[in-house]
């Protein structure tokens, strides 16, 4: 059982994700979280002025359970099937965060320089999160899906779209972490 | 019923992104460095079995566990919305370091900063809603 406390290789790890995938599938859903975003948007009343956000949100509530129980599951794994959260880095990017001023690199499973409640007390670190998290929003429904529907369950499903949208997925990281993390950090 | 079938799919997904790193920002970063096989070989590994599971379901022509009919619609063809979304969507998950799975579950592990992370993804939704008629699609 040691083995379950310990950080789960990609061999195991790829797999499982492939059967949340099946698992979904067979109960006639699809797989894709952030869909969940724009049924907030309908929640939150955007369906009276944007059309964009002008459908039944009941139709999507098995997703906003499925987030939900993706909050728990974080909540179980961190909780009580972690010994220790420290993300075994290449060194080298180790070093390179460092130098980059993530003390909290090869320390942590999240730089606590942006994820500890201390954020709050940085105007950068804050912008950081938001700037990020529009992003994300933004650019996902642009894409008309992320990473699980997109990148899984599109490239799975063999569609040329998926795979547009994970070459796009790509380009933009890697100017993010190449080009634009010297001059943010 | 089903929304506790719904749920514990959710926790399983859940406890998943969090074990196996992918929901860690260090882990995309050390991707996009090329440092590492690790979330390589999670995508890749999950794509190969995802391909197997997704055409077998499709061939078989196999029911869902309620009788109803399993139909993957297939997307809409174009290359400017999937390659400037995918783009803009690179740029957050890297700066990020997150995407919209994993947020629920670093919530869940007690990352409070990411609330902002998922409100402001949430806003960024809404004015793609608003602005969207006047994109490239």
């Amino acid at each position: 059982m040691d083995w379950l406390f310990k950080p789960w290789e990609w061999y195991i790890s790829g797999p499982l994700i492939a059967f949340t995938l099946f698992l979904l599938l067979i109960i006639g859903k699809r797989f894709g979280m952030s869909s969940n975003l724009r049924t907030l948007c309908s929640i939150g009343g955007a369906g009276k002025t944007v059309s964009f956000f002008n459908f039944d949100w009941k139709l999507q509530r098995w997703n906003l359970i499925v987030a939900l129980g993706v909050l728990i599951g974080g909540s179980i794994a961190s909780n009580f099937l972690t010994e220790t959260s420290i993300v075994n880095l290449n060194p080298d990017v180790v070093s390179d965060l460092r130098n980059l001023g993530f003390e909290s690199a090869g320390k942590d499973y999240m730089p606590s320089e942006l994820f500890s409640n201390t954020v709050f007390g940085s105007l950068k670190g804050v912008l950081i999160l938001i700037v990020g998290g529009f992003l994300v929003g933004f650019g996902a429904r642009y894409a008309g899906g992320c990473t699980s529907g997109h990148a899984i369950s599109g490239l799975s499903n063999l569609q040329l779209p998926s795979l547009i949208a994970v070459v796009g997925f790509f380009i933009g990281g890697l100017v993010m972490v190449h080009l634009l993390f010297p001059l943010i950090f | 019923m089903r929304s506790i079938l719904y749920l514990l799919i959710g926790v399983f997904f859940g406890i998943v992104l969090f074990k196996s790193e992918a929901a860690s920002w260090f882990r995309i970063y050390e991707m996009f460095q090329f440092k590492s096989f690790h979330m390589y070989g999670i995508i890749g590994s999950a794509v190969g079995f995802g391909i197997m599971i997704t055409q077998l379901i499709k061939k078989s022509k196999v029911k869902s566990v309620f009788g109803e009919e399993i139909i993957i619609q297939p997307k809409e063809y174009s290359i400017k919305r999937y390659l400037l979304g995918g783009i803009l969507f690179g740029l957050g998950w890297a700066l990020a370091g997150t995407c919209p799975g994993p947020m629920y579950a670093l919530i869940g592990a007690g990352y409070f900063p990411i609330v902002l992370v998922l409100a402001s993804a949430t806003f960024g939704t809404y004015i793609y809603g608003v602005i969207k008629d006047k994109l490239p699609h």
